[in-house]
Parts: structure tokens; C-alpha cells; sequence
């Protein structure tokens, strides 16, 4: 028995184990609270995440405005009409119905009405209206959904700044890239719970979250800056039966971009349509290769040699240093010798005696080349990289193009000689204006752009951007003195043809011979700003490739004249009589 | 005066035998809500798998019935007649865990741990023998040693019986958590007969040492890459591998921190919606988590304490040694399986099967588990109230 007394040690070791084991399990307990209370919110959380699927739904993108209000890029409500095979109940009014209003043939329908899937599409980006009649009918398998879609009022407008957005409304080019974040918003969910094969529980039913429409972004563009820059560039390149023409139009103060135009243009609403005539028997890179090639922005993703507006730059950095002022003569025989090298004049018959002045005027090379050998390789070199050139611009636009130069140690006499005059080297039209600008603003080397704000639904300003500006490239003597001789260049120089009547206004044409040379492919371009003493604009003007007369003061400087002629009384420029009138 | 005569009379009219009613309900509620959760954490698996939402609360029906009949026979049937078996169990047990590898044997969940009965259609899972054998066989050796225990040669000669059947249980059945349930009823049947403390406690001491060396080794990499290291390394640190090996213990975690103190409500589990593997079976203490919450969990470890409690009385009382020892080794079988069960579950130890006695799906443990109640009903009723 075991309560003889001689047993006794039984009876103390079973409540030894009794306790042993319920000491256990209450240490079990400690534990389950310990999970359940202390860490019920993380593993809660962790399983929510588990159980839920999420759909999304799309946010309304951000509109792109420009400087004045005007809607360039917008949203337009689509809808997307498909059917569920398993919940239609009369396949034959469903048919009929959708024949007559999606205008498709009835094979068409009745394939797939008829198909056995979870969920066949009839019809994509129709109309919100129609979207909404067929909604009324309320058939039963037929959904309506609900979509946005970017929509571009003025279709080939500034294409290449804007840029366009995929299937998923994100942006592929242009601005649209560039401000993503912005513009794109945030995307909802509906959360649906389903078990661990994905089959959703009924009962369980589905939670909400509301997307953030993105926000609009303000553009420094003047829509009808343009527009009307868009009309010229399109004019020349017919009459000129030039390759392509890019207008850049620019704030020189501040660097707010007012216009980039880059004929041809193309489509925004239809990007991926190839033009009719090239479309046949390309593979799919092919196509791709070619839509590319539509899609750049010359300006920003192009290099080419500046040729003879890159003669501000090198007059900048003489008179800068002081190996030269307005007032130094020199003779030009039509041509000069560096080292071994000679180099022509385009005036052959040589320019004779002139000061630098009249030699600007006259783009005459052998000055240039001869200011450029009095700087020197490092000098030269100091300025090139003082000025910003050796760096992008960083202007907010996708896949600018960097500066092709030689290396200093590279550099002899001769390529000096013709940097010095523009040859020999790459720049992007984006920075030879800007670098002008920067030259003629009284030294500042601003940023070009164009994203100025974003706002919010109801037009409050939500972020306002700034941008870098190196003050003192040059200083304002020097400054000064180029808007002089500029204005000099266009009222009695090679750039008379771009005066404006009542406007003072500065330039410099450029002819550029393209590699390979003697290929007869030429670039006439003319860099012209107004008023020459304060400069408030600022254009850069680019033929390329133009047939017959190929000359920048011919071909390129009356485009911006006439460019001039109608923005600079648009932006409140007042003519210099009226201004003398006034004081 | 009154009032003692009215006792005394009050005795009389009583069976003169104990009976332990608090045992056999406390046994009968366990079972009965683990139905109501075996349904709860299975319909919708059954659902998708049998297209019937009690396929397993039907089955664990047929066994848990079968189990209660079972228990009502051994707990009429004099404990002592059981005696004489103790032997043959042990050798029948030594016999018939070799049997899966014939073709008797049943597959299931990748092991081979069941044998297919061929007349009934049932499958027993021979371990359970094994560890009903176990228990009446040490309780045997108990009596027949008498003092012996006490010496050290007797001590040894007790640990090594249970051995043989718990390396079968392991090599052939590929069956860990049953031969550690095996050798654990054991030592603490060993423990309860011999006076001493001090070799229980080094052999603690050793077992604690051996289990720190593998968690060494596992995590210093030097154990090899084999599947019990990596259980130790997903025990550790089961966030780092909760898509393999670390699945399983995340998902009871993940339940039993969602259900929180108060649970989601009965039937409200989002775990067992085929998140949780062997939600039904090992894992139905998170289920009870999820949907009771602390206080369902509570409620369940009160019962098996309450439930430890009557065995300890009833081992406390029984009229002799042998009786003793059946209920110590049964009370030390559900203790192990039950803290287990809930330390797998917690993640308080490495993952191992081992289910919840009396609650979690499984028609052979159910019935052995039953059968083991009836030894110690008979047990009970053998205990005379006038010794009280």
C-alpha cells in the first residue's frame, strides 16, 4: 500500500512531478501571454498581410500646365467593356447590345461571349459615355471598368519636352519621366481576404484604400510661345527642306525654358504609330529603333558643333582675361598659320584691318584663333570649364547628352584654333544656349527648366523648385561688353537678319560643316536675345541639314527674327522708342 | 451529533468504492471541445479535399466512440489482470512497430508510421502500443524488483528496457517526438519508484547538456546540414526561413498573435484556411489561440493541470504499488504529450510532431489515450473510501 510509511517518498515524488509538470505548463502560459498580448500586433499584422490580396486601382495622374494655366497634358476617363462568362445569362442580348454600341462585328462578339475564361475583354479606351449606356443596360457578365488615360490636347505640341506614358500610365519620355513622382500619385487597393490557395473568403468581405491623385505640375512653357515656334520651325523646314528644326526659346535670367520645339514632331495621343510609308517589313527592333529616333529631343540628346556662336564663348574668356579688348586691332590676310597649319578665313579675300569689334561682326576666324592662342591651351581650357561646359546643364529633361571635348593634355595649337571658332569639339544645343546665356545675363550661370511648381487638386502650390546658379562666371564688365558687341553683330554684322524694328537685339549666326567634311550637310543656326541691354529672351534657332542656301545669318537668324517680331510685344517688351519715351 | 450521524448514513448509502467522476468529465470535456475544434479547424480543409465539412470530425467521432467504449471495459476490468501481459505488451510492441515496413504498413504525410488493420479499415500507429506496453510493462518491473530499484544496477537495468522499443520507434518509424514521449514516461516512472534525486538530476543536467551541444553545433554550422539542424536554426530564428522549415512554427505564431487575449471567435480562424499545415491535428492549439484567444488557451491548460491533479490523487491513493505506477505512467504520457504539444506550438522548443491528448485529430492516439483513462478509472475504483 501506499500509505505504508515506508512509501511515503512515492506520494512526495508524484507531487514532485505533478508540480514539475504544472510548473511547465504555467511557464507555457508566460509564453502564450507573452505572444498573444506583447506580440499579438506584430504577428496580427504579419498575417493580415498574409490573408489579404490586393487589386489596385489606378490614381488620376497629375496634369502638366503651362506657364499660364493651360492644360498640355490631361486625363481623360476610358472604359474598358469586357465580359464574365460564367454570369452572363442571355448571351444573345448581350451580343446584340454590344455589337450595336461598341460598333463590332457580331463574330467578333460572340467569340468571346462565348469563350470559357474568367474574364474576356471586348473593348478597351471607350468613351465614358458610351462606357456609361452600356452600363445602364445592366446585363448581366458585362463590366464596365472604369480608366484613365492621358490625353494631350494639342497632340504634337512639344512632344519631345512632354513626353508620353505606357499602358500602366507611366511616363516613358520627356517631362513625364523626369516628374514621375509627382505626377503619378498613389495608387488604391481593394484588399480582398482569401485563403491560402488565393480563393477569396465571402464572408470575409474586402477593405478600400482610396488612391491620391498625383499632382499637377507647372511648366515654364508658354503654350502659344509654343505653338507660334512650332509654326516657324515647320516653315523653314519646308521651305528649307531641312532635316529637322529646333527652336529653343529661354529666359536668360532665370533659365526658364519658354519654348522647344523640334520639328518633326509627333503625335503624343498615338506615339507608337509609325509613319504610314516606313511602317511595312520592319522586325519589331526595327520598329522600336525607328520609334526611338521619332521620340528624341535633338536639343537635349544631340551633339553637334556649335561652329561660329561658340565664338561668345571664346570672346567671353579673351576679354575675360584681358588678352583682348573691343578695341584691339588685327588684320586678317584670310587666313593663318598655326604651327605648321593653315587655316582658312571664310572670306578668303581676308577681312583686312578691323578691331575686335567689327571682327566679331564679321566672325572672322583668324581672330578668334588668334584671341583662343593668346589664352593658351590652360587658359582656354580654365574658361571652357569655368563657364559650365565640360558639365550637363541639368536641365529636367531625360538623357541629356554630355560634352565631347579634347582632353587638355591632347589639346596643341591647332585644336585650340578651332575651338576657338567652334569646330572640332560636341556640345548640345541646350548648353551652347544656355552658356550664351549665362555670358550675356551679367555672369550667372543658371539651370535651364522647365518644372517650375506642383499643385495640388484644388491649384494650391505644393513644391516650388529652385535651381542651381553659379554666379560670376564672367564679370559684368565683360558681360556688358559682349551684349554690346552681340547687338553690334545683329544691327550692322553678319546677323542683320535678325533686327527686330524698335528692338535692340543681340546675336551671333553659325554655319556648321557636319562630319565628315565636304559632305555638303550643313547646320545654320543663329543664338539672338532681346533687349540686348537686359536680356529678357533668349532663342536658339537650328536648321538642320537645310537645302540651297545654307548660311546661319540666311537660314536660321530670320526665324528667330521673325520668332521676335511677335513674342517679344506678346511678353511685354516694350519697343526702345516707347521705353525712350518713358524717361 | 445530527449532523455526524446523517454523514455517516450519507456514507453507507455510497458505493464503498471510489469512483473518480471529476476525472472522467474533466476527460469527457476535453474530448468534447476538441470535436468542436477539430470541425472549427478542419471544415474547410475537409471541404476542399473530400467535399465534406466533417469527413475528419466524422472519423475522430467513430474513434473517440470506440476509445469511450474501450475505457468503460478496462476501467470494470481489475487492473491486476493486466498484469500478466506486461511481458507479451513489451514483446508484442517490439513486434509490431517492424510491421510498417511490410506491406501493412500506411504512408502518410511523407512517414510510414501506421499500419492498415485489414478487417476494421483502421489505422493504428504502432508507437501508441507502444507506449500503452511501456507503461504497464515498467509498472510490472516496478513491483517485481520491489528494493532492487533502489540500487544502482536496478536503476540502470530500468533505463535500459525502454531503449530497445523507443530506438525502434525512432529507427524504423523515423518517429523522434514518440520515442522521446516513450523514454520520458519512462524516467519519470523510474523517478516516482526510486527514492532518490541526485542521478535524476544529473541525467537532467546531461540532457540538458547534450540538447545545448546540438543547438551549438546546428548553429555554428559544424552539425552538418541535415533536417533536425535545420530545425533548430528555424527554431531560433524562424523568420529567416518562414517559407521552408520555419513555415509552420510562423503560422501557429502568426495565429496566436492575431487571435490575442480575447480570439477571434469561434470558427473565425483565417489560419486554418489552409495557411496552417496539420491544423486539425498538432497544430490545433494555435486554432484554439486564434479563435478563443488566451483565455480559450488558458481555459485548455487548466483542464490538462486539473486533469494531472486527479491522477496524482488517485496514484496517491491507490491501493497498491502496481496501481500506483499505471497512473503515474499515464499521468507522465499526457503531461509530456500535452506540455509538447503546447512547447512545439509556442515555439518554446524546436518544431516536432506531437499532438494535444485528447483534442487534436487522430483516431489511434484518441483510443490508446482513452484505454489508459479506463486503466486509471480502474485503478480508482479500486481505492477504498474507508482508507480515506
Amino acid at each position: 500500500m501506499l500509505t505504508d510509511n515506508n512509501k511515503i517518498f512515492h506520494r512526495k515524488k508524484i507531487l514532485v512531478m505533478f508540480l514539475a509538470c504544472t510548473g511547465i505548463l504555467l511557464f507555457l502560459f508566460g509564453r502564450l501571454i507573452y505572444l498573444s498580448v506583447w506580440k499579438a500586433e506584430y504577428y496580427s499584422q504579419m498575417a493580415t498581410e498574409l490573408h489579404e490580396r490586393e487589386r489596385s486601382i489606378k490614381a488620376a495622374r497629375g496634369r502638366i500646365l503651362d506657364r499660364n494655366g493651360k492644360v498640355l497634358a490631361d486625363n481623360k476617363t476610358v472604359c474598358t467593356v469586357s465580359v464574365i462568362h460564367n454570369q452572363i445569362k442571355d448571351p444573345e442580348q448581350v451580343i446584340k447590345v454590344l455589337c450595336e454600341e461598341l460598333d463590332l462585328s457580331e463574330e467578333y462578339v460572340r467569340a468571346r461571349v462565348e469563350k470559357y475564361s474568367s474574364m474576356e475583354r471586348i473593348r478597351s479606351n471607350v468613351d465614358k459615355a458610351l462606357g456609361d449606356r452600356i452600363r445602364e443596360y445592366d446585363l448581366e457578365g458585362v463590366k464596365v471598368d472604369e480608366d484613365y488615360k492621358r490625353y494631350y490636347p494639342y497632340s504634337e505640341l512639344a512632344s519631345k519636352v512632354l513626353g508620353f506614358t505606357g499602358s500602366d500610365n507611366q511616363g516613358i519620355i520627356g517631362l513625364e519621366v523626369i516628374y514621375e513622382e509627382y505626377l503619378q500619385g498613389e495608387p488604391g487597393k481593394i484588399l480582398t481576404v482569401t485563403d491560402a490557395a488565393g480563393i477569396e473568403v465571402e464572408a470575409a468581405g474586402e477593405r478600400r484604400i482610396e488612391p491620391v491623385a498625383g499632382s499637377d505640375l507647372v511648366i515654364s512653357m508658354d503654350m502659344n510661345i509654343q505653338s507660334y515656334a512650332t509654326q516657324l520651325a515647320a516653315q523653314a523646314m519646308a521651305a528649307k527642306q531641312a532635316d529637322s528644326v529646333s527652336i529653343l526659346v529661354m529666359n536668360p535670367q532665370n533659365g526658364e525654358m519658354l519654348a522647344m520645339v523640334n520639328v518633326p514632331e509627333f503625335d503624343l495621343n498615338n506615339p507608337f504609330e509609325l509613319p504610314e510609308d516606313m511602317s511595312a517589313n520592319l522586325t519589331n527592333e526595327e520598329q522600336q529603333n525607328l520609334l526611338n529616333s521619332i521620340w528624341r529631343n535633338g536639343c537635349i540628346n544631340d551633339t553637334y558643333e556649335p561652329g561660329s556662336t561658340f565664338k561668345i564663348i571664346t570672346a567671353a574668356a579673351g576679354l575675360e582675361e584681358g588678352v583682348v579688348t573691343p578695341n584691339s586691332t588685327f588684320s586678317c590676310p584670310g587666313f593663318i598659320m598655326v604651327d605648321d597649319r593653315r587655316i582658312r578665313c571664310h572670306k578668303v579675300a581676308g577681312h583686312g584691318s578691323q578691331d575686335f569689334i567689327h571682327a566679331t561682326m564679321n566672325s572672322c576666324n583668324p581672330v578668334f584663333i588668334t584671341v583662343g592662342l593668346r589664352l593658351g591651351v590652360e587658359n582656354y581650357y580654365k574658361y571652357f570649364e569655368q563657364f559650365g561646359l565640360k558639365r550637363k546643364t541639368g536641365i529636367d529633361l531625360p538623357g541629356e547628352a554630355g560634352t565631347i571635348m579634347h582632353r587638355m593634355e591632347d589639346m596643341g595649337n591647332v585644336e585650340l584654333a578651332t575651338v576657338s571658332f567652334g569646330q572640332s569639339f560636341q556640345i548640345t544645343p541646350i548648353q551652347l544656349l544656355t552658356t550664351a546665356a549665362s555670358i550675356v545675363n551679367g555672369g550667372n550661370r543658371i539651370t535651364p527648366h522647365f518644372g517650375m511648381q506642383t499643385l495640388d487638386e484644388g491649384g494650391n502650390v505644393l513644391e516650388t523648385f529652385t535651381y542651381p546658379v553659379t554666379t560670376d562666371i564672367v564679370s559684368d564688365e565683360t558681360s556688358a561688353i559682349m551684349r554690346e558687341i552681340l547687338e553690334r553683330v545683329v544691327s550692322e554684322g553678319s546677323g542683320k537678319n535678325g533686327a527686330v524694328e524698335g528692338f535692340s537685339v543681340g546675336g551671333k549666326t553659325a554655319t556648321s560643316q557636319t562630319l565628315p567634311r565636304g559632305s555638303g550637310r550643313y547646320i545654320a543656326s543663329f543664338v539672338g536675345f532681346a533687349p540686348a541691354e537686359d536680356p529678357q529672351v533668349m532663342a536658339l534657332a537650328i536648321v538642320n541639314n537645310p537645302q540651297g542656301t545654307y548660311y546661319g545669318g540666311q537660314v536660321a537668324a530670320p526665324i528667330v527674327r521673325q520668332l521676335f517680331e511677335n513674342i517679344l510685344p506678346y511678353l511685354g517688351i516694350k519697343e526702345y522708342n516707347q521705353e525712350n519715351e518713358q524717361s | 451529533m445530527a449532523a455526524q450521524r446523517a454523514a455517516r448514513r450519507k456514507r453507507k448509502e455510497q458505493s464503498e468504492y471510489f469512483f473518480d467522476y471529476s476525472l472522467l468529465f474533466i476527460v469527457l470535456f476535453l474530448l468534447g471541445f476538441g470535436l468542436v475544434m477539430i470541425y472549427s479547424a478542419s471544415s474547410y480543409e475537409a471541404y476542399q479535399s473530400f467535399h465534406d465539412q466533417a469527413y475528419y470530425l466524422k472519423r475522430q467521432l467513430i474513434a473517440v466512440i470506440m476509445g469511450i467504449v474501450a475505457m468503460i471495459a478496462v476501467a470494470n476490468i481489475p487492473y491486476h489482470f493486466w498484469e500478466r501481459f506486461a511481458f507479451l505488451g513489451y514483446l508484442v510492441s517490439m513486434a509490431i512497430i517492424p510491421l510498417v515496413l511490410t506491406p501493412l504498413g500506411v504512408e502518410s504525410h511523407n512517414a510510414r508510421r501506421w499500419i492498415g488493420i485489414p478487417v476494421i479499415g483502421l489505422n493504428l500507429q504502432p508507437a501508441e502500443v507502444a507506449k500503452l506496453g511501456m507503461i504497464l510493462f515498467l509498472a510490472t518491473m516496478v513491483c517485481k524488483m520491489g528494493k532492487g530499484v533502489r540500487t544502482m544496477k536496478g536503476f540502470l537495468f530500468m533505463v535500459a528496457l525502454p531503449l530497445p522499443v523507443a530506438a525502434e520507434v525512432y529507427l524504423i518509424t523515423q518517429n523522434l517526438s514518440s520515442a522521446i514521449i516513450i523514454l520520458g514516461i519512462s524516467v519519470l516512472m523510474v523517478f516516482v519508484a526510486s527514492p532518490d534525486y541526485r542521478k535524476f538530476v544529473i541525467m537532467g543536467g546531461a540532457v540538458a547538456a547534450v540538447a545545448a551541444l546540438a543547438v551549438y553545433l546546428a548553429v555554428t554550422g559544424n552539425g552538418g546540414q541535415g533536417f533536425r539542424s535545420g530545425r533548430l536554426i528555424a527554431w531560433l530564428d524562424p523568420e529567416s526561413d518562414s517559407l521552408g522549415i520555419g513555415f509552420q512554427t510562423m503560422q501557429a505564431l502568426y495565429a496566436i498573435g492575431s487571435g490575442g487575449i480575447w480570439g477571434k471567435g469561434l470558427g473565425q480562424s483565417m489560419q486554418k484556411l489552409s495557411f496552417l499545415p496539420e491544423a486539425q491535428n498538432d497544430m490545433i492549439f494555435s486554432v484554439i489561440c486564434e479563435e478563443l484567444g488566451l483565455f480559450g488557451a488558458v481555459a485548455i491548460i487548466l483542464m490538462f493541470i486539473m486533469l494531472l491533479w486527479r491522477m496524482m490523487v488517485i496514484a496517491n491513493n491507490a491501493p497498491d504499488l502496481f496501481g500506483a505506477m499505471l497512473v503515474v505512467g499515464v499521468m507522465g504520457h499526457i503531461a509530456i504529450q500535452a506540455i509538447l504539444n503546447i512547447a512545439v506550438v509556442t515555439n518554446t522548443i524546436p518544431n516536432t510532431g506531437i499532438s494535444l491528448p485528447f483534442i487534436s485529430y487522430g483516431g489511434s492516439s484518441v483510443m490508446f489515450l482513452l484505454s489508459e483513462i479506463g486503466l486509471v478509472l480502474s485503478v480508482a475504483r479500486r481505492i477504498q473510501l474507508k482508507e480515506l
